[in-house]
């Protein structure tokens, strides 16, 4: 990927200074160093260049440093933990990028509403576990919990295994407070978290919108009460195709699992050698399947789920026998993408939904895909929703090979739609797959969604040209990215 | 009709001039104003288009009485988060939605607008618009589906939409009791609906049958009862904080864990934040700018 000339120091000398006058000079980080860390998230996209990395501590810090991003004219990208993977934090056209890792207090708990007001920097895991002793959860449950911050999983709708039973993040975030992209500070939704505002669903537009509509300064989350009863399960399959045909029948016959995950043969191998958790090295497809609620429930639930996956050629069905092998169990799934690095040095992560009922047939064809293009590709994916996650593994320093791995992703995009799913199940469009928009929505429905986006955002300047590809509407001007692959 | 041919039809009923609105049930056709008297009135296709219970999804012509839909659901053991039963009779799908008022049952199984997967809808320039996707999770571009829920048609006119369906409850009951209604919440696991009147409070509880029995008996503990189902709701809904809750006077049902309180009496106009106010303008002046839709219907006017 092609580089961008780097913005002049010079010429972001006073865009530094008034930044540093508005929220302190610790908090702005102008260094070389700091650009170039900032011009990327964990995406393979490579064509960003930072102005300045700014470190507010509250709402008014944020306010004022969009105050003077709009006040030099220059674009501002708000950022989390950086885990995002489509490219949506990436800043361009020398954007101010705006971290929200100081926000990070949680600021009430109220266990009776079952409602928490958290800051963007909050990270996932952290708010579960601070909420142990209360009884309940966040249950958007992100791979990357562990490093994934509330304000980026707001931002892209970051989902997870647990939004299988319990909805995908929007479901869980009752309010906002956000920093509107013409700096004013307000609350979407109800301002104590319940209830219902007169007037549209602005929360509901506001999520996903990959820092495009504003950025949030504070989260009203729900709390799920924990389940009193959750059955793990480990099937293992000689055939992937059995596998696959099993997780519809489960959903068929009424059982809702609380998660339905499935791994590959070469992803759960990869995984054993790395957390050793007894996973059947020479099963052609592991499921793992969770079923959680009320304790009678819980029983018939797994046992019908046992006995459905049996009979669709389950080789065993291994049911973790308390806590600590439901978390190893777990912890297999979740640190899948980690255990790849043990077999090449690097690995692109593909997006996309297709109906459960169409999961043999894409699966299939990602493999002849790669295949094709001499690639090694991976599979672990949240099968309950039909959320694949094809990991296609490489070594970067082969030359000619990063164009073989973006040809074969352009293939399984292209595979998933013509199966009737869509572009991204969680890990949102960004710059990465803004040009596949076109091929899901016609110019009629891209033109209401950048009208949508007008209304929040009529002068461009909150993270500019993610989303929705050049020319959504017949005004728009947003800048194309030299370099940018798709 | 249903399908493409009927949406196209509804499209050019609908056409490119004139204000229209758009006639479900007429259920909800006070809900933040009645349409003009000189609108024209047209009505959206009316039929399930498909539907595959593996999938945990329907396509559905927005003019479906939702009583219709959930019949077919009904077959395979299904349902929507769309209210229907005596709140909800005659209420077309696409009515529901654009009103966006939940079912009693949200605490167990989310708001309604968390139904609304794809919406296929007539823009004010009288085309054909697809907004969301048809699988469960769907990130690709901004969620239209949310802001279209609760809009009373003033942004797009519903044709035909994707709802999300889940497993019917097996079992379902009432109880009623004299127990703090919070502390009764605590006692179960996520109950299908907590309601209470100041003195009074009811439990609805969904699920496996051997569950329900477990929780009744935790019911019974704190001296419930059960009952034949929830009481009569006041006509005005308000939304109201816990602790406003404690000390309000006059007649009210709330329906805990949600914020919404039943009162005879209207709520007063809700103070929304200027920027909330402006952009709801914005957006409104975006989709439909020159206010062909449902005119006379203002969602600001009205709680979703």
């Amino acid at each position: 990927m092609r580089a961008r000339t780097p913005v002049d120091g010079d010429a972001d000398a006073g865009l530094v200074d008034d930044l540093r006058r508005a929220i302190g000079a610790d908090a702005v980080h102008a260094h070389a160093l700091d650009r170039a860390l900032y011009a990327r998230d964990a995406s393979t996209i490579d064509v960003g260049v930072a102005a300045a990395v700014c470190f507010p501590t509250d709402t008014a810090g944020v306010a004022a440093c969009v105050r003077v991003a709009r006040r030099h004219g220059r674009p501002f990208v708000a950022r989390g933990s950086g885990t995002g993977l489509a490219g949506g934090a990436v800043p361009l056209d020398g954007a101010v990028v705006i971290s929200t890792t100081r926000m990070n207090a949680i600021r009430s708990v109220d266990v009776d509403q079952r409602v928490a007001w958290v800051e963007p920097g909050v990270i996932n895991l952290d708010l579960t576990r601070s909420l142990l002793a209360h009884g309940v959860h966040f249950a958007p449950d992100p791979s990357s919990q562990q490093a994934c911050s509330i304000g980026g999983n707001v931002a892209n709708n970051a989902g997870g295994p647990h939004c299988l039973a319990y909805g995908v993040t929007s479901a869980h975030v009752l309010a906002l407070e956000v920093v509107l992209p013409d700096a004013t500070v307000t609350v979407l939704g109800p301002q104590d978290g319940l209830g219902d505002v007169p007037g549209l669903d602005l929360r509901g537009a506001f999520v996903g919108s990959e820092g495009t509509f504003g950025i949030a300064t504070a989260v009203a989350v729900r709390l799920t009460p924990n389940p009193p009863a959750v059955q793990t399960m480990l099937v293992d399959f000689a055939r992937v195709e059995d596998a696959a045909a099993a997780v519809s029948a489960v959903i068929a016959a009424g059982v809702v699992p609380a998660a339905l995950e499935m791994m590959d043969a070469r992803i759960t191998r990869a995984v054993e050698d790395f957390v050793h958790a007894g996973f059947p090295t020479d099963a052609a497809a592991v499921l793992l399947v969770e079923v959680d609620g009320l304790p009678g429930g819980v029983a018939a639930d797994a046992a019908l789920v046992a006995e459905v996956v049996r009979s669709h050629g389950a080789r065993t069905v291994r049911v973790a026998a308390d806590d600590a092998e439901r978390a190893l169990l777990w912890k297999g799934r979740k640190t899948a993408f980690g255990a790849v690095a043990r077999i090449l040095p690097n690995y692109y992560l593909h997006d996309t939904v297709v109906p459960r009922s169409k999961l043999v047939e894409v699966l299939t064809q990602i493999y002849a895909i790669a295949d094709r293009h001499d690639l090694l590709v991976m599979n672990v994916f949240h099968a309950g929703d039909g959320n694949l996650h094809p990991l296609l593994v490489f070594d970067a320093r082969v030359p000619g090979t990063l164009d073989r791995v973006h040809a074969a992703g352009a293939e399984i995009v292209a595979a998933s739609l013509a199966a009737g799913g869509v572009l991204s199940g969680e890990h949102g469009i960004g710059l990465e797959k803004r040009d596949f928009m076109g091929l899901l929505f016609g110019p009629d429905d891209l033109d209401a969604q950048a009208r949508l986006r007008a209304a929040f955002d009529p002068d461009g300047l909150a993270n500019p040209a993610k989303v929705l590809p050049a020319g959504s509407r017949c005004a728009d001007l947003q800048h194309v990215p030299d370099g940018v692959w798709v | 009709m249903t399908g493409r041919s009927a949406l196209e039809a509804f499209a050019s009923e609908v056409g490119a001039d004139g204000p229209v609105a758009v006639v479900g049930g007429r259920t909800a056709w006070d809900v933040g104003g009645e349409p003009d008297a000189d609108v024209r009135l047209v009505a959206a296709p009316v039929g399930v288009v498909e539907y595959e219970p593996a999938e945990m999804t329907v396509r559905v012509g927005a003019g479906t009485p939702v009583a219709a839909l959930h019949g077919v659901l009904a077959e395979a053991g299904q349902i929507t988060a769309l209210p229907s039963g005596s709140d909800g009779a005659g209420a077309t799908v696409g009515g529901v939605l654009a009103v966006g008022r939940s079912g009693l049952d949200q605490l167990r199984w989310g708001p309604v607008r968390d139904a609304l997967l794809e919406a296929r809808y007539v823009s004010a320039e009288g085309r054909l618009v697809k907004a969301g996707g048809p699988t469960v999770k769907n990130v690709s571009g901004y969620d239209l589906c949310r802001v279209l829920v609760g809009s009373l048609g003033t942004l797009g006119l519903l044709g035909e939409v994707v709802l999300r369906t889940r497993p019917a409850p097996p079992c379902s009951r009432w109880f009623a009791g004299a127990a703090d209604p919070w502390s009764v919440r605590s006692a179960l696991y996520r109950p299908a609906a907590v309601l209470w009147d100041g003195s009074t409070t009811w439990v609805w509880l969904q699920g496996h049958e051997v569950d329900v029995e477990a929780e009744a008996a935790v019911l019974g503990g704190l001296g419930f009862s059960p009952v034949d189902g929830p009481p009569v709701f006041p006509p005005h809904r308000h939304s109201m904080g816990a602790a406003a809750l404690r000390t309000v006077a006059g007649p009210f049902l709330a329906e805990i864990g949600t914020g919404l309180v039943h009162r005879e009496d209207p709520p007063a106009p809700a103070a929304l934040p200027d920027a909330v106010v402006a952009l709801n303008r914005r957006v409104k002046a975006e989709l439909d700018p020159t206010g062909r839709l449902n005119p006379g219907r203002e969602p600001l006017q009205a709680m979703a």
